[in-house]
C-alpha cells in the first residue's frame, strides 16, 4: 500500500506544476503589472521603464514564471497593494478560519448523511426513506447563499442564537478557552449552512449504494450462513457502501471551496473565500492569484486524499 | 436413526407480480434420505433454484406454503432467529456463480471465519483459525495459510467455488444444497468439485440437493433425480431408472437433447418454459411444447402416479408420447 500511495503522490506533483504554470499564464493575461497605479503619475516614464527593467518585469514569461514559482516554494507570495502587507502573511490569517469552518462543515455533513443515507437505504420505500429522499430533492433545488440568508435570519437575527457576523468575538485573548469557544460559535451557523445543503448529494449516494448493495450474491451468501439482519447491514453491506463514499471525500472539499466563497460572504466570516471575492473586487491580483493557487492545490490534495483513503479501505486498489 | 432427512410437503412458493401471487414452485413433495444425492433437472425457469432459496428461506419476498421439514422443524414456519441457528450449520448452500458470491472486501480466510463464529461461539480464536485452514486444504486450496488472507479478486474461479464449497461445509451440514456448483467451472474443475462433493457426502453423511441442467452430472453423482418443469415435479425416480426407462415427454426430450455418438441430428424442445405470468395454471404444463401430440391424452388436473415403486411420473400423455421425428412405434416404449 505505501508504494502505491507515494507513486499516487508522485502523479500529484506535475499535476500542481502544470496547474501552477496555468494560473501564471492566467495572472499574465490580466492588463497591468506590480507598478500600475502605484507610481505617482508624475515620475517620469523613463524611470518606470527602468525601474520595469529592474524589477524583471520585462523579464520573458519563463523567467519570471521561474522568479514567481522559486518566491512560492520559499514562502512569498508577493505583495497585497490593498493590505500593504505580505499576501503569505495576509492568506495565513484568514486560513485558520476556512479551515476551522471546513472541518466543522465536513463534520456536519457526514453526521448528517451516514445516518439519514443508512436508514434511507436500509428501509427503502418506506416512509421513512421518501421522508429523507424529499430532502435531498429539496437540498438539491435550494441555492446555498438563498439558504444561508434564510439560516442567517433565522438563528441569527430572529431567535439571536447565534453571532451573525465575524469569527470570534471582540476583546477575546487567542488562545484562551473563551477564545475557542466563541469561535466555535461563529462558526456553528456557517458550517450547519452548508452542511445541510452539501450533504444531499452524499445521503443519496449513500443511500442508492445501500439499495445496490442489498442485491448482491455475497449478501445472500452472507444470509445463507446465517448471519443476522444486523450482522448483513453491519459486517457486510456498510462497509461495501461506505466505500465509494469515502472517495466521495475528495469531491466533497472541492464543493467546499466553492461554498465557502459563498458562504463567507453571505456571514461576513473573514476566511479565504471572503478575502478571494474582496480582493477581486479591488483588483488585488497578487492574492486574487495565490488564492486560486491555493484553492487549485487543495482541489489537487482532496483527490489525493480520496484515491489514498480508497487503497486503504479498497482491497481491489492497492495491487497496481 | 430414520434416515430421512428432508421432507418437503405440498411446497408451493410464489412472488408478487402487480397484484397477484404467482407460483414459481407449484405443490412440490419431496424427500431427501441421509447419504443420498437427490439431483433436480430442469431448464432455466423451471424452478429449481426458487425450490432450493425456499428450502433456505433465502427469497425476500416470497410467500410460502405447505411444509419444509428437516429432522422435524418445519423451517417454513421456522422465525428468522430460529432460521439463523440452522442456515450455515445444519443446512447450508453451495451458490452458482463464484464470482459474486464472496464478500470482494473481506478476506478469504474471514468469510469463512464468519460461519464458525456464528455457530461455534465456544471455539477459541487459534481452534477457528486451524479449523478454517483444515477447511481450504479440504477443499483442495494449496498454501490455505497464504490463501486465507486473499481477497476474492486475487483467486481464480474455481479457488473462488472452492471456497464458497468451504464455507457451506464448515459447519458439517447435515443437508447441503449445491445450486449449479458447476456451471461456472471448466470441465477438469467441474468433475474434482464433484469429486469434493461426493466425498463430503460419505464423510458426513449428510444428504444433498444438487441442482442442475447438466444431465452428465446428474448421472455421475445423483442416487435419485427428480424432474422439474414449471415449478412442477414431473417425474421422480433413482438414477438407473431414470436413464434407462424415462417416463414424461419432458425427461424424454431433455435425455433426447444432449448429444450421443451416431446421432446426425439433435432433438430440441420447441419453445420457451413460459414466464411466471403466462404459465397454465390448469391441465398439463408441457402440453403446449408437444403440440404434434393429441390434446385429449393429457390429464384436466394431471397427478403424480406411482408407475413402478419409487417411479413417479405426472399425467398421462407419457403413454402416447412420441417424437415426431421418429414417428408413432415409439409409443409402445412408454406403455407400462
Amino acid at each position: 500500500m505505501w508504494k502505491f500511495i507515494v507513486r499516487r503522490l508522485l502523479i500529484t506533483f506535475p499535476q500542481i506544476v502544470l496547474l501552477s504554470i496555468l494560473i501564471f499564464l492566467m495572472s499574465q493575461f490580466m492588463p497591468g503589472d506590480a507598478l500600475t497605479g502605484m507610481l505617482d503619475p508624475n515620475v517620469d516614464q523613463s524611470t518606470i521603464q527602468e525601474q520595469r527593467e529592474r524589477m524583471g518585469l520585462n523579464d520573458p514569461w519563463h523567467i519570471k514564471y521561474a522568479n514567481w514559482v522559486s518566491g512560492l516554494v520559499q514562502g512569498d507570495l508577493g505583495q497585497s497593494f490593498r493590505f500593504k502587507m505580505d499576501v503569505s502573511e495576509l492568506i495565513s490569517q484568514r486560513m485558520e478560519n476556512t479551515l476551522l469552518l471546513g472541518i466543522v462543515t465536513l463534520i456536519f455533513t457526514y453526521l448528517i448523511a451516514i445516518p439519514l443515507g443508512i436508514t434511507s437505504g436500509r428501509y427503502n420505500d418506506t416512509l421513512l426513506d421518501q421522508a429523507i429522499t424529499g430532502y435531498t430533492y429539496v437540498g438539491f433545488a435550494t441555492p446555498l447563499f438563498i439558504f444561508g440568508l434564510v439560516m442567517l435570519f433565522i438563528f441569527g437575527y430572529q431567535l439571536g442564537w447565534f453571532p451573525t457576523s465575524g469569527s470570534v468575538g471582540p476583546g477575546m485573548v487567542p488562545g484562551t478557552l473563551d477564545y475557542w469557544i466563541s469561535k466555535l460559535k461563529h462558526v456553528m451557523l456557517p458550517a450547519l449552512s452548508m452542511a445541510l445543503i452539501q450533504t444531499v448529494s452524499t445521503v443519496q449516494y449513500l443511500r442508492s449504494e445501500i439499495v445496490d448493495t442489498k442485491q448482491k450474491d455475497f449478501i445472500i451468501t452472507a444470509r445463507a450462513k446465517g448471519a443476522s439482519e444486523s450482522r448483513v447491514y453491519n459486517r457486510h453491506i456498510f462497509r461495501n457502501s461506505l466505500l465509494p463514499i469515502a472517495a466521495f471525500i475528495g469531491w466533497e472539499i472541492t464543493t467546499l471551496i466553492v461554498g465557502t466563497v459563498f458562504i463567507e460572504q453571505i456571514f461576513g466570516y473573514p476566511g479565504m473565500g471572503l478575502l478571494f471575492l474582496e480582493s477581486i473586487n479591488m483588483r488585488d491580483y497578487s492574492v486574487v492569484t495565490a488564492l486560486v493557487l491555493l484553492f487549485g492545490i487543495a482541489q489537487i490534495l482532496g483527490t489525493l486524499l480520496s484515491d489514498i483513503i480508497l487503497s486503504i479501505v479498497d482491497p481491489r486498489i492497492r495491487i497496481k | 436413526m430414520s434416515r430421512k432427512l428432508l421432507e418437503i410437503e405440498n411446497l408451493t412458493t410464489s412472488f408478487q407480480i402487480g397484484d397477484e401471487y404467482y407460483a414459481a414452485v407449484d405443490d412440490v413433495s419431496l424427500t431427501v434420505n441421509r447419504n443420498e444425492v437427490l439431483g433436480i433437472v430442469g431448464e432455466s425457469g423451471s424452478g429449481k433454484s426458487a425450490l432450493a432459496f425456499s428450502i433456505m428461506r433465502l427469497h425476500n419476498r416470497a410467500k410460502i406454503e405447505g411444509k419444509i421439514k428437516l429432522e422435524g422443524i418445519d423451517l417454513a414456519k421456522a422465525s428468522t432467529s430460529d432460521l439463523n441457528k440452522l442456515r450455515g450449520d445444519k443446512l447450508s448452500m453451495i451458490f452458482q456463480d463464484p464470482l459474486t458470491a464472496l464478500n470482494p472486501l473481506m478476506e478469504i480466510g474471514a468469510q469463512i471465519n464468519e460461519t464458525l463464529i456464528l455457530h461455534r461461539p465456544k471455539m477459541s480464536k487459534q481452534e477457528r483459525y486451524d479449523r478454517v485452514i483444515e477447511l481450504l486444504d479440504l477443499v483442495g486450496i494449496t498454501g490455505p495459510e497464504y490463501v486465507y488472507q486473499q481477497y476474492p479478486h486475487e483467486l481464480s474461479g474455481g479457488m473462488r467455488q472452492r471456497v464458497i464449497i468451504a464455507i457451506a461445509i464448515a459447519n458439517k451440514p447435515q443437508l447441503l444444497i449445491a445450486d449449479e456448483p458447476t456451471t461456472a467451472l471448466d470441465v477438469t474443475i467441474q468433475a474434482q468439485i464433484l469429486d469434493l462433493i461426493r466425498e463430503l457426502r460419505d464423510e458426513m453423511d449428510a444428504g444433498i440437493i444438487l441442482i442442475t441442467h447438466d444431465l452428465g452430472v446428474v448421472a455421475e453423482m445423483a442416487d435419485r433425480v427428480a424432474v422439474m418443469y414449471a415449478g412442477q415435479i414431473v417425474e421422480i425416480a433413482d438414477v438407473h431408472t431414470l436413464f434407462e426407462n424415462p417416463l414424461h415427454p419432458y425427461t424424454r426430450s431433455l435425455l433426447n437433447s444432449v448429444p450421443t455418438e451416431g446421432q446426425d441430428r439433435l432433438h430440441v424442445i420447441q419453445g420457451i418454459v413460459p414466464g411466471l405470468q403466462h404459465l397454465p395454471r390448469t391441465g398439463c404444463r408441457f402440453a403446449a411444447r408437444i403440440p404434434w401430440i393429441d390434446e385429449s391424452v393429457h390429464e384436466e388436473n394431471p397427478l403424480l402416479h406411482e408407475v413402478t415403486p419409487g417411479h413417479f411420473v405426472r399425467c398421462t400423455c407419457h403413454s402416447y408420447f412420441y417424437f415426431p421425428e421418429k414417428g408413432k412405434e415409439e409409443i409402445t416404449h412408454g406403455d407400462t
